[in-house]
């Protein structure tokens, strides 16, 4: 029972750890710019294809991971660059449309220029082992996604808090106005937020896919999703709130499919939502209340 | 030579043209205060001098022409604004906050020493260092957008309604502040309510009304002037009493 107990804990801290991930790379955005960007999900399922093209040509995964997650980084720049900057403080609905957009546009992409159908994503056999700790198997997969979570979390908090483009990230999300004051280029606060996110959804999709083996165009879809309602749950904009929601989120997913008796399991998803709902009936800024309406 | 020069100043927001065909000149070293009622297109003036409002007409700072650039282009040129309602970055430390004031320097060294001054004019910011920005008083508050701005070294500052929502001792410190200032060589230009305190520290001022500068002239002639005293209530009564 126990050990029960702490397999699925660690499965809730390795979702919740991804959905975190997420989560942080769309209220980066969103906290700047008033953006809720769903292309968001192209970029993992980009970050998929890279690591499957990289095989091709038969790069080992130690230099496949961080060139997929540099090539997703500056994808999201150029998206920012030629599909955002032009509705640049417009309405949250034009800008939310147009995320809607490029989202569709890259999903048509992949499957004309890529396939229909998933393609296996090469992974070290490390990935997919099994680790015995005490009697307990824990996929090295599940480890591998708590440690990276952690360790992407302190090193995101370091850099919000010693550089001086993570200052300024932080400072555009109270007030972009007074943050071009400091002589700061609103273009590059931008362009930073779009990287980091990129960074994000590049390490995410790279431990989403540690555990699925395959990527096809809607990869990204349903992790983005997610990540968005755990935004939400978290409260929208708030970059603590994100990474909250997404490991309450994860932590609600994974407890229901363990703990739900057989003939509930198909309304694991709907009792999920429930949970979020209440919560958000409860506190409808969000666990943390983030003030803030968007940038101009 | 003007350091700071408006000419045919025109800034409209829709259908309301909130400032009209203004000419404005502040010479290096001055106090210059810009007067007038609320709603006269004082701040808006200010506003389109560091671009954050769209103007047509001439701006010259330092000889360049700096109108129509990107606010952070214009504050890169050595002018800085403290916006009304001072706009501390209030989730962030006080340290933060002047960090990001000095976010275009490049020495190390330099922004250190403008550290030290602007504590040494501050001292309550550098004991609430590592607070958030958002929890020190109004007054406090003040104090640090004055002291983020300097951190950037500007060579006019442009403020914007200091004395705004502080308790009176607080406004006579500010006041004594921008003189101060203005003694290590740095030149204001002025917005204010408080027309009296002003003038009082101004070298000369222009008094606006409807988006026009209705008069202007030496700070001492204009507070002795009748035109001001009917425009501002508050000096006609101290002069009567």
């Amino acid at each position: 029972m126990i050990g029960y107990f702490v397999e699925q804990t660690g499965n809730a801290l390795s979702l919740g750890g991804i959905y975190a991930l997420l989560a942080l790379g769309l209220a980066v955005v969103y906290s700047i710019l008033g953006l809720i960007n769903f292309a968001h999900g192209a970029l993992m399922t980009l970050t998929g294809y890279v690591l499957v093209g990289a095989a091709v040509y038969g790069l080992p995964f130690l230099i496949a991971a961080p060139l997929a997650i540099v090539i997703v980084m500056a994808s999201a720049v150029l998206l920012e660059r030629i599909a955002f900057r032009p509705v640049r403080g417009a309405s949250g609905a034009t800008m939310l449309l147009t995320s809607f957009a490029v989202a569709v546009l890259l999903q048509l992409a992949f499957q004309l220029f890529i396939s229909t159908r998933p393609q296996i994503v090469p992974l070290p056999d490390m990935l997919t082992a099994t680790l015995d700790i005490g009697g307990l198997a824990i996929g090295v997969n599940r480890v591998i996604s708590v440690v990276v979570a952690v360790l992407v979390l302190i090193a995101l908090n370091q850099f919000l808090k010693r550089t001086i483009i993570g200052l300024a990230m932080r400072a555009a999300a109270e007030d972009f106005d007074v943050t071009r004051l400091m002589g700061i280029r609103a273009n590059r606060v931008i362009a930073a937020a779009f990287a980091l996110s990129g960074l994000l959804a590049g390490i995410a999709a790279i431990l989403w896919m540690a555990q699925r083996s395959s990527v096809d165009p809607l990869m990204g879809l349903v992790p983005v999703l997610k990540a968005f309602i755990a935004t939400t749950l978290g409260g929208l904009g708030s970059l603590q709130g994100a990474v909250l929601g997404g490991l309450l989120l994860g932590a609600i997913e994974i407890y229901l499919a363990a703990y739900l008796p057989d003939a509930m399991l198909p309304y694991q998803g709907a009792l999920t939502l429930g949970v979020v709902i209440l919560v958000l009936v409860a506190r409808p800024q969000g666990l943390v209340g983030a003030r803030r309406e968007a940038a101009r | 030579m003007a350091l700071l020069s408006l000419s045919g100043l025109d800034v409209r927001y829709g259908a309301i043209q909130a400032v009209r065909s203004l000419d404005l000149e502040v010479a290096e070293g001055e106090i210059v205060a810009l007067l007038g009622a609320n709603g006269a297109g004082k701040s808006t003036t200010l506003k389109a001098i560091v671009g954050l409002a769209k103007a047509t007409g001439e701006i010259t700072f330092a000889g360049k022409s700096i109108a129509g650039r990107e606010t952070e282009e214009i504050v890169r040129n050595g002018l800085t604004m403290v916006p009304e309602g001072r706009r501390v970055f209030p989730s962030l430390t006080v340290a933060e906050n002047l960090r990001l004031g000095a976010a275009t320097r490049r020495d190390p060294a330099a922004t250190e020493r403008s550290r030290k001054e602007v504590e040494t004019l501050f001292p309550v910011l550098a004991e609430r260092a590592d607070q958030p920005a958002g929890t020190l008083s109004g007054g406090q508050q003040q104090q640090l957008a004055i002291g983020r701005a300097l951190m950037s070294e500007p060579k006019l500052l442009l403020l914007d309604e200091p004395s705004l929502g502080l308790a009176p001792q607080i406004v006579d410190d500010i006041f004594d502040l921008i003189l101060r200032l203005k003694a290590r060589g740095l030149t204001i230009l002025l917005v204010e309510q408080d027309a009296i305190a002003a003038l009082d520290v101004a070298d000369r001022a222009y008094v606006m009304a409807n988006g026009r500068i209705i008069m202007s002239g030496p700070a001492a002639e204009l507070r002795a002037s009748e035109q001001v005293a009917r425009a501002y209530l508050g000096i006609a009564a101290e002069n009567a009493a």
